[in-house]
């Protein structure tokens, strides 16, 4: 946006006796906005830059992971009875061929945790979308609007609370069909409650401020009070959960897949991968394990270090949100 | 500009822009226990008024006499209890939000606290904007030149459009509030102790400000503040609340030479005065106690446990807001027992604690039945008689 140069910067407003600052001609004056100020203490954080450098290595490879696999030559389900399994049929150990060894089908184990990165990331940020915009919109309606409705989304959050997750997610996966899609559905939807506890708490001691009567009293509608003036100021604390709930989605998906209610095989996924093996480790085939569980340890550290720091350069003042 | 507040105007004068008739606003008291007595803060209780094309009213009362419920209730931020709200010849007492709409273009707000009344995370342009954008008038470059040209006329360099609010001052941020107000040139604009919060030398500014936009647009102000200073200089009429009621009404001239409710005389008594002789000279009159809960506003008079006029006719029965001595009917009070002029406050005894006794026997007062509430109001009265006529 050009400012327009005819207006006051010559000669200063003569109105009453305001000090205005003489600003050169030409040069743009901006704000500095709250967002800004987080990204440049986010920007210092040395803990966020590491973790953060992470999760961009975790996304490369993942999306990279087909670029590996042509390099390589081994497909994520190619399976290779011949030199990729052991006399006895078991995985054989980590090799100049198979970086990460092989798994007890004789597929590439290191490929396969390419691919399983990508099922991850996906589950993880679709899920904690899901999980923000319920969460958001059941957080401001409740908040904002406060009697029935708030009574009404609270005790369907009450009730929700109550029941196990892995149970209701579990039972949900066993009568329907097992897909992807299912269990980003499932996640998201399940954890949204917290975040719409959040984002009520937040509403309702917001909506006393003066900014909320001032926009009634100009004639906004709640839609517009509840979005466009509530909303910017409860996304700080949404994005700090948000960045939160990245990493237990991912966990939650690599427990449905253990469980083997996630996603179906053949599709590589860590936590099928980690239940696969659980029944190989006490043999000594100590990599079919390893390697997995690693990957899954390294990528939810990234995030919660990460997000850890994002709540931090939201909320210099430490503490606050979750002590 | 009416300078001169003429006599009380007939309901249907069209020089009367808003009239506000027998308003009250009560607040339930949330109570977790079952069968307890639904309670209610009476906030305002009964407040009639009337406010004239271009003048300003002035409102002035303690923290928590109504004035800022009042200012909301007329704006129609809150729904009211019962009573009736005329503005322009509108009765918008009880109209829905929705049809609400197009009036809030014509009554605007300015609040108190210029850092809570506006929102943080937006910039001042969208912030001053936003009358434009929510009754979708002006978009994009166009809302923009509007914005800028609001900026300027309040003072504020239009270069810093796209600032936060955070990165202004005090004066400045309540610039800010005053261009958003003034967007659609509304007819009142109400004003919620818009400099109560500013630095003295501030005040001074925005209250300029404030009537050089008056004196430009014609605009009506309700102003409502606790610095009797400040209200005496910008009104035309003041009135002065006590929980929850108007005690006085009159110009402002008159309510600061010649007050007649005892209340207004101590306000009056409080304010400092700049000359240490003429101060050690006057008598303040300290009143004494609290004001009273709101929830259990005391009978007759409300003011009548701290006045030390109170005589028991003083709680037994509820004086009207009426000219006394002969004002004219631009000047009334609701006082059984109003002051001459020159009479000092200081040489009644309070009859507080006659007023208390009669209080905890309440329940037969209200009845009735109280002795001296009818017949012994000799053995009852102040120590100076004479004041009534």
């Amino acid at each position: 946006m050009s400012m327009v140069p005819e207006v006051g910067t010559t000669d200063t407003v003569a109105v009453a006796a305001t000090t205005v600052t003489e600003v050169p001609v030409g040069r743009k004056i901006e704000g500095r906005s709250p967002w800004r100020l987080a990204y440049e203490r986010l920007r210092a954080d040395r803990a966020a830059k590491i973790a953060f450098g992470t999760i961009i290595l975790i996304v490369l490879l993942a999306v990279f992971a087909p670029l590996f696999a042509s390099a390589v030559g081994h497909g994520p389900n190619q399976q290779f009875i011949d030199i990729g399994e052991n006399a006895n049929g078991g995985p054989v150990p980590p090799s100049g061929t198979f970086w990460f060894g092989t798994d007890s089908n004789g597929r590439d184990l290191f490929i396969r945790v390419l691919y399983g990165a990508q099922i991850s990331l996906v589950v993880g940020v679709l899920a904690t979308g899901i999980s923000v915009a319920l969460g958001v919109l059941f957080g401001l309606t409740a908040g904002y609007l406060g009697g029935i409705v708030d009574s009404i989304i609270a005790r369907m959050i009450d009730v929700m609370l109550s029941i196990p997750f892995l149970l209701l997610a579990i039972s949900i996966a066993y009568i329907s069909h097992p897909s992807e899609w299912l269990v980003i559905l499932i996640v998201g939807v399940l954890s949204f409650t917290y975040l719409a506890r959040i984002v009520r708490g937040q509403v309702i001691s917001l909506k006393a401020k003066e900014y909320v009567e001032a926009a009634r009293a100009l004639g906004a509608g709640p839609w517009r009070i509840m979005f466009i003036d509530l909303l910017p100021n409860v996304m700080a604390q949404v994005i700090v959960y948000a960045s939160l709930l990245i990493p237990l989605a991912i966990v939650s998906e690599a427990s449905l897949s253990f469980l083997s209610v996630g996603v179906p095989p053949p599709t590589a996924d860590w936590g099928a991968m980690i239940a696969d093996s659980s029944s190989y480790f006490q043999y000594g085939y100590w990599w079919y394990l390893f390697f997995p569980a690693l990957a899954l340890l390294i990528t939810t550290l990234a995030f919660n270090i990460f997000g850890d720091s994002v709540r931090d350069a939201f909320d210099p003042r430490g503490g606050g949100l979750f002590v | 500009m009416t300078v001169n507040p003429v006599p009380a105007p007939a309901s249907d004068d069209p020089d009367v822009l808003l009239r506000v008739e027998n308003l009250v606003k009560y607040f339930p008291v949330t109570s977790r226990r079952l069968f307890q007595e639904k309670m209610y803060v009476h906030a305002v209780d009964g407040v009639s008024l009337e406010v004239r094309r271009g003048e300003t009213f002035g409102i002035v009362g303690e923290t928590g006499s109504g004035k800022s419920t009042l200012a909301r209730c007329v704006a129609r931020l809150y729904d009211i209890t019962s009573g009736r709200v005329v503005f322009d010849g509108h009765d918008i007492s009880r109209i829905s939000q929705r049809r609400m709409r197009p009036l809030r273009r014509e009554i605007q707000m300015i609040f108190q606290d210029p850092i809570g009344s506006l929102n943080p995370r937006r910039r001042v342009g969208s912030i001053i904007g936003d009358p434009f954008a929510i009754h979708g008038i002006a978009a994009g470059s166009e809302r923009k030149r509007r914005v800028q040209e609001l900026m300027e006329r309040v003072g504020l360099n239009p270069e810093h459009y796209n600032r936060f609010p955070a990165e202004f001052s005090g004066g400045q941020r309540q610039r800010i509030g005053v261009a958003r107000a003034l967007a659609f040139r509304p007819k009142l604009i109400i004003c919620d102790e818009p400099v109560s919060a500013l630095d003295v030398s501030i005040q001074a500014q925005v209250i300029n400000l404030l009537a050089d936009l008056q004196a430009e647009f014609g605009l009506t102000y309700i102003f409502i503040a606790h610095d009797l200073s400040v209200v005496r200089h910008v009104s035309n009429t003041v009135g002065v609340m006590y929980l929850g009621q108007l005690t006085e009404i009159a110009p402002a001239e008159e309510l600061f030479t010649r007050p007649r409710h005892p209340y207004t005389g101590a306000l009056l008594s409080a304010v400092p005065i700049p000359d240490p002789e003429a101060s050690d000279e006057r008598e303040q009159i300290i009143l004494v106690g609290d004001v009273p809960s709101p929830i259990t506003p005391p009978s007759g008079c409300r003011f009548h446990p701290r006045c030390p006029k109170a005589v028991p006719v003083c709680v037994s029965e509820q004086p009207p807001l009426e000219p006394r001595f002969g004002d004219g009917p631009g000047h009334t009070a609701a006082c059984h027992r109003p002051m001459e002029l020159g009479e000092n406050l200081a040489d009644f005894r309070p009859s507080i604690d006659e007023a208390e006794r009669i209080i905890e026997s309440g329940a037969m007062l209200l009845d009735g039945a109280f002795p001296g509430a009818t017949g012994g109001a000799g053995s009852l009265s102040a120590p100076r008689e004479g004041d009534r006529t």
